[in-house]
């Protein structure tokens, strides 16, 4: 131990006079090699799983909230609804929450512009959901969505919002669907609700408006259009939730969906088991944010995550060979002196351990550096100016896992980077190095 | 006064594909606690590398060298390391400093390597230079210093704690007469504290302190001289 502390403390020594004493471009060279080596690593995979990440954050805040309940598979509505907002309404865990009561609809437009009747009518089928405006604001900010038009008005009947891949001038899908054409907020539009695709409907014929197929019928006024990356915003409509029960029939409080934002000081987990321990799982599905990602979106964060993690490795070993190449050219450089303090006495791994130290003390400026400018720049610089990619807002994803694994990889390659060419000159023959033979 | 190591039978050979070259044949040689043998000889006659297989840094291939008793080459690697770093000093012709490090720090190294505290390394470094004169150069570089200067700073790191025997390989090669005069005495002084030393060198000028010269030819030694004082 004695003999190791000794040689390190030797090693120590020469490593740091060694930098001092460096050529200050070379070193400023190997510092930002090791910057950039770091950044790549971070970076690549960083925003490639940020892409992903930037979805699940906008499927968080715009849709599901932390926690997120929705109806059994075989069921069309959340049975004991009351029950579950009761609980939520006494909860201090709760932040906020919104109930959504959603129906399949058909939306058409332009009908009373329709001159013939033998072409199909300007139709879509969407989802249509009713919301109570404010709570679905507090819970989602839907009303930031909006992009032309108003927000719904709780107060206000008769109106909706729509989705705008609904329309054929945002739709990035129209060459798939026959989407709704010039539609503006103020034009009206008709919505027919099928009796038979919600359950929840009680006697379906009580209201008026039932059409010669069995759905119900109504006309609304287009408030606002409602634009957002997160697919199952975009592609509903909207209404107040006393719209939604007049136009479908639906008397009882069975909601589809109930979305929950959680305190900071529980984790999403922790909520969900509170949830859980209720023994809400028996009339819904509880999930969290997480949990309650599209799968494919989760596939491509795990293939994304894989492909970085590669293309990290390949960037740490682009980054260890120049590091390699400028300390064996160092210790080459230093061959006569190396045989020279074994000669003296110096232990081979005092030796090993002063070029290990240079490639340390490089690696860990590098990194510092690198991780100044991942937080402090890129980082909100990427929040401020989301990539705009066409299911998400790109942001970096560095998040500590992540950046952890990435230093342990820069670090043991630096390691091996340092070790290995001070270990190749060292091992020579003691007498050769000081004749330089 | 007893021998304080002992080479016997020492032999060199290298071989370089067909090409065998013997530059040492069976050399004997013992030298004695406190003595200062010089060994003297032409280019080629094999003075260095007879220093180099006394002094550890290279291995004979026949033959052995007794200190205290023991044959030191049949040491291990990492004993042999230790066993320079304890008991032997090195003076080199080129002086051998770590450019990098100040004199002070040169001295230091094989201190501290020892397990030395820092404290005490610089107090021993510091005393060791002052005693050669180099008291006010501590921090200087050894680009800044002359070569008299560097090899003074060498001899310091040498005999800084006390080595049972200073080998110095040509010490006054790359130095004018008068420093290397200089070099000289302060050889003669740590001599005189009853150090040990053993010195190549090709000036005979330089060998009138010694206590012995070891005349080498060709591989062998032909005759050796004492010196009286």
């Amino acid at each position: 131990m004695q003999k190791f502390i000794s040689s390190l403390r030797v090693g120590w020594l020469l490593g740091v006079r060694q930098i001092q004493h460096s050529n200050i471009w070379v070193t400023v060279l190997i510092i930002v090699i090791m910057v950039l080596t770091f950044l790549s690593n971070i970076l690549i995979s960083g925003i490639l799983v940020g892409l992903i990440e930037g979805g699940n954050q906008a499927n968080r805040s715009q849709y599901t909230g932390d926690v997120f309940i929705t109806e059994l598979p075989d069921e069309s509505y959340i049975e004991n609804t009351s029950e579950i907002l009761t609980t939520l309404d006494r909860l201090e865990d709760v932040e906020s929450y919104t109930a959504r009561y959603v129906a399949g609809a058909t939306i058409e437009a332009n009908y009373k512009t329709r001159r013939n009747f033998n072409t199909l009518p300007n139709s879509v089928g969407s989802q249509l959901a009713g919301i109570n405006p404010i709570t679905e604001d507090t819970v989602t900010g839907l009303s930031s969505s909006v992009i032309e038009g108003s927000y719904l008005d709780e107060t206000q009947s008769g109106y909706i919002l729509i989705g705008s891949t609904l329309l054929e001038r945002y739709s990035a899908f129209s060459d798939q669907f026959e989407p709704l054409r010039e539609i503006y907020p103020g034009d009206r539009v008709k919505l027919s609700v099928s009796g038979a695709v919600q359950n929840s409907f009680e006697s379906p014929d009580a209201l008026g408006g039932l059409s010669t197929t069995g759905s119900r019928v109504d006309e609304f006024i287009v408030k606002g259009i409602v634009d957002s990356k997160v697919s199952e915003v975009s592609i509903r409509a909207f209404m107040t939730e006393s719209d939604f029960r007049r136009l479908t029939g639906k008397t009882n409080l069975l909601a589809s969906e109930i979305a929950i934002n959680v305190v900071d000081s529980k984790t999403d987990e922790e909520f969900k088991s509170v949830l859980l321990k209720n023994g809400f799982e028996r009339y819904a599905k509880i999930r969290t944010a997480t949990e309650a990602i599209p799968k494919f979106l989760d596939d491509i964060r795990q293939t994304f995550n894989i492909l970085g993690f590669l293309i990290g490795i390949i960037v740490s070993a682009v980054g260890a060979i120049t590091i390699f190449i400028i300390i064996y050219i160092n210790a080459v450089v230093h061959r006569k002196q190396i045989g020279i303090l074994k000669g003296i006495g110096i232990r081979r791994n005092a030796i090993i351990y002063s070029y290990v130290i240079q490639a340390v003390v490089y690696a860990v400026v590098g990194v510092g550096i690198a991780l100044l400018l991942v937080y402090f720049v890129f980082v909100p610089l990427v929040a401020q100016n989301p990539i705009d990619f066409p299911f998400s807002d790109g942001i970096i994803a560095a998040d500590a896992e992540l950046v952890t694994g990435r230093i342990i990889i820069v670090a043991v390659t630096s390691l091996i980077a340092g070790f290995l060419p001070a270990w190749l000159i060292a091992k020579r023959n003691t007498l050769d190095s000081i004749l330089g033979r | 006064m007893k021998n304080i190591i002992e080479a016997k039978n020492i032999t060199k050979t290298y071989t370089n594909g067909d090409v065998v070259t013997h530059v040492l044949r069976g050399l004997d040689l013992a030298i004695k606690e406190g003595e200062w043998v010089a060994i003297m000889g032409k280019s080629g006659a094999g003075k260095s590398t007879f220093l180099y297989q006394m002094s550890l840094l290279d291995t004979p291939t026949t033959g052995s060298v007794i200190v205290e008793g023991k044959d030191i080459l049949e040491f291990s690697d990492t004993r042999r390391t230790d066993f320079r770093l304890t008991e032997l000093g090195y003076v080199f012709q080129d002086y051998a400093l770590v450019r990098e490090l100040s004199a002070i720090e040169n001295v230091m190294i094989p201190i501290l390597m020892k397990g030395t505290s820092r404290e005490e390394a610089r107090e021993i470094s510091k005393e060791s230079l002052s005693r050669i004169g180099l008291g006010d150069r501590l921090h200087n570089l050894p680009s800044q210093l002359s070569g008299g200067e560097q090899q003074r700073v060498s001899i310091a790191r040498a005999v800084a704690q006390n080595p049972k025997i200073l080998f110095a390989d040509e010490p006054t090669a790359n130095l004018d007469s008068i420093t290397s005069e200089s070099i000289i005495d302060v050889f003669k002084e740590i001599h005189e504290s009853g150090q040990t030393i053993v010195m190549v060198t090709h000036e005979k000028e330089y060998t009138k302190y010694c206590d012995r010269i070891v005349y080498l030819e060709d591989g062998k030694i032909v005759s050796e001289e004492v010196l009286k004082k």
